[in-house]
């Protein structure tokens, strides 16, 4: 947290970057699980990759309690209404991560029923590839997300 | 209006609704609520067949109640389709009085994805990519119930290996399925720590399938023909390793579940179905043989030789959610017998068949033979072509009877292809578990079904 410490425990910074060093550092996910990359999800925050190293093992069941949405699996023309609405209930600062290749693109399902895309409802900050992603793939999404909210500038990979 | 639609020609005098002698497909009388936005949703006012069908009122029983519905002291509420215990994006509507369910109407189609359709335009080889995704919990039955659908069409015969590896890899499934439906029963009625033990075993197993099929889910490792790939090296050991820490596992959740008071209180009595009401549903799986009902297909329909290993069908008695659990906890002891089984007596062999119309050619054949080159590129672009006719055939998967439908026309692609999904039918047993139950037991009973939404809506 120190930028510069002074030899009598005194640490200074700048609000800004305490406030960015906060938001990154208990970022709570929404539980938004729609399909196979949900369960991968939940592998994330469980016992074996624990997501809690990293300050966000607190799913909240409430979006208005939430900050960061994980759009985790397809999304159907269905539920596009729905997902526009728990975002919408999110308070700000939020962003968006789409986990898998069906939330970020369609993945193999180039038909009537899915959204191609969650971009096209949401604003994404982060696309994390796979089908599903493991849970690496995740955390490595999540720690660049972060990355990107402290430098404030988009981080590649 | 008592009769279900279909049998009788009449017109229900309150809902305005006609029903027809036959039902062919296009003549029905268009019915503006059928599939105008919010047809779905359920109304104070509602009486005749509508209202019955919702009450689970297709077996007379005790629970069928014929009170008239008064509106000041019933209220209907939605949970989800955006909620942490529905297992995915089921959306419920429930009546209630006080804290008492009186109706419960699942809403389902928040995850159609159109699978069936999509998997009209992929040929049978790539036919596995597409269905693996349905059940997500349990994608190498999906893979294995299409696999043998086609095989049935094409009328091809897999060697002994191939068959003893499909078993080995869908039983070790049923226990990574039934460890996550452990898991996800415990954290939705508060027992935090079996979500933790659930998944930390899951990984286990997930190690071996990534080692496998590459993947940790969605593996398009069971294809028409046999597998994709022969087991890895070092794949005794790690099915070993399996076979000994997951029984001392075990252990730990009875320690945990098996005889907690709050578990106990939570769980027994709670969600009762009867073997009467699952025949009438078509409900299969742990949900009816925790009912009583020995019922397996592995054991009355036998495929991929499952039929030569020893096991038992393990049943309940009250068809509650404890009976469930029990169901599932002493499905993962069978299943580990059966893997220890697969993987004592695994043949030698080619682990695909012979077939060089139906399996690509090994890679080594295709730097030395124009032939084998021919056949994989043709077998990778247009696919192979059964003859005309369809194919049902039914694997035991963990949640019931996975079917699969195939009508082939001919082509490299199926014309239909159909998956007889068990979620979507267990499902149908939500109305009748809850109603006249209390709002709290709603989670421990969908969790105990075991819904996964990719398999209800496809």
């Amino acid at each position: 947290m120190a930028r510069r410490s002074t030899p009598g425990n005194i640490v200074t910074t700048t609000i800004d970057w305490a406030a960015r060093w906060a938001q990154t550092q208990s970022m709570w996910p929404a539980t938004f699980g729609l399909a196979c990359c949900a369960i991968e999800m939940m592998a994330t925050g469980t016992a074996h990759n624990d997501l809690a190293r990293f300050g966000m093992e607190v799913f909240r069941a409430s979006p208005r309690q939430a900050d960061l949405m994980i759009v985790a699996g397809r999304v159907s023309q269905k539920m596009a209404p729905v997902l526009r609405q728990v975002y919408d209930q999110m308070p700000e600062p939020k962003w968006v991560i789409s986990m898998g290749a069906c939330a970020s693109t369609g993945g193999m399902f180039n038909n009537y029923a899915l959204v191609q895309g969650v971009d096209q409802v949401v604003p994404v900050d982060m696309y994390v590839p796979g089908c599903p992603p493991g849970p690496q793939s995740l955390m490595h999404g999540i720690l660049t997300l972060q990355r990107q909210i402290m430098t404030g500038q988009k981080v590649s990979g | 209006m008592d009769e279900a639609p279909g049998r009788t020609v009449s017109a229900d005098q309150e809902t305005d609704t006609q029903y027809v002698e036959e039902w062919v497909s296009g003549t029905e009388v268009p019915d503006e609520m059928a599939t105008g936005e919010g047809a779905q949703e359920m109304a104070l006012q509602e009486s005749g067949y509508r209202f019955r069908e919702q009450l689970g009122a297709v077996v007379t029983d005790d629970y069928l109640y014929e009170e008239e519905v008064s509106e000041d002291e019933r209220m209907i509420i939605n949970m989800g389709p955006q909620h942490p215990s529905t297992h995915g994006v089921l959306r419920l509507q429930l009546e209630l009085e006080g804290e008492m369910i009186k109706r419960c109407k699942p809403v389902i189609g928040y995850l159609h994805t159109g699978m069936e359709k999509t998997a009209e335009t992929l040929t049978f080889m790539q036919g596995p990519t597409n269905v693996t995704r349905m059940d997500y919990l349990a994608p190498l039955h999906n893979e294995l119930a299409f696999s043998l659908a086609t095989e049935k069409l094409l009328g091809v015969e897999v060697p002994p290996r191939a068959a003893a590896i499909r078993v080995l890899m869908t039983e070790l499934n049923r226990i990574s399925s039934h460890l996550v439906a452990l898991a996800t029963n415990g954290m939705d009625i508060g027992a935090i720590s079996m979500m933790m033990y659930g998944f930390r075993e899951r990984e286990l197993i997930l190690a071996f399938f990534e080692k496998t099929t590459g993947l940790r889910m969605n593996h398009n490792y069971i294809r028409p023909g046999g597998v994709a790939a022969d087991l890895p090296p070092g794949w005794r050991q790690d099915v070993a390793n399996i076979l000994k820490t997951i029984p001392a596992r075990l252990g730990q959740y009875d320690d945990l579940l098996k005889e907690n008071p709050i578990w106990l209180s939570r769980t027994q009595g709670v969600g009762v179905i009867t073997a009467k009401e699952c025949r009438a549903y078509g409900i299969t799986g742990p949900i009816l043989r925790g009912t009583g009902v020995e019922w397996d297909l592995r054991k009355v329909f036998p495929y991929s030789g499952i039929d030569q290993y020893e096991f038992d069908v393990p049943v309940g008695a009250h068809g509650d959610v404890y009976d469930r659990y029990r169901v599932r906890v002493e499905e993962i002891i069978q299943s580990l017998r059966i893997v220890e089984q697969a993987a004592e007596r695994m043949p030698k062999g080619d682990f695909r068949a012979d077939d060089r119309k139906v399996t690509p050619p090994p890679r080594a054949r295709i730097d030395e033979s124009m032939e084998a080159l021919i056949h994989h590129f043709k077998i990778f672009t247009e696919g192979f072509r059964p003859p005309p006719g369809e194919a049902y055939t039914a694997v035991e998967s963990p949640r019931g009877e996975l079917g699969c439908y195939l009508v082939s026309d001919g082509g490299g692609k199926p014309w239909r292809c159909h998956i007889r999904a068990p979620s979507f039918y267990n499902l149908q047993a939500l109305p009748v578990m809850l109603a006249e139950s209390m709002v709290a037991d709603t989670i421990a009973t969908i969790a105990s079904l075991d819904p996964v939404m990719g398999d209800v809506d496809r």
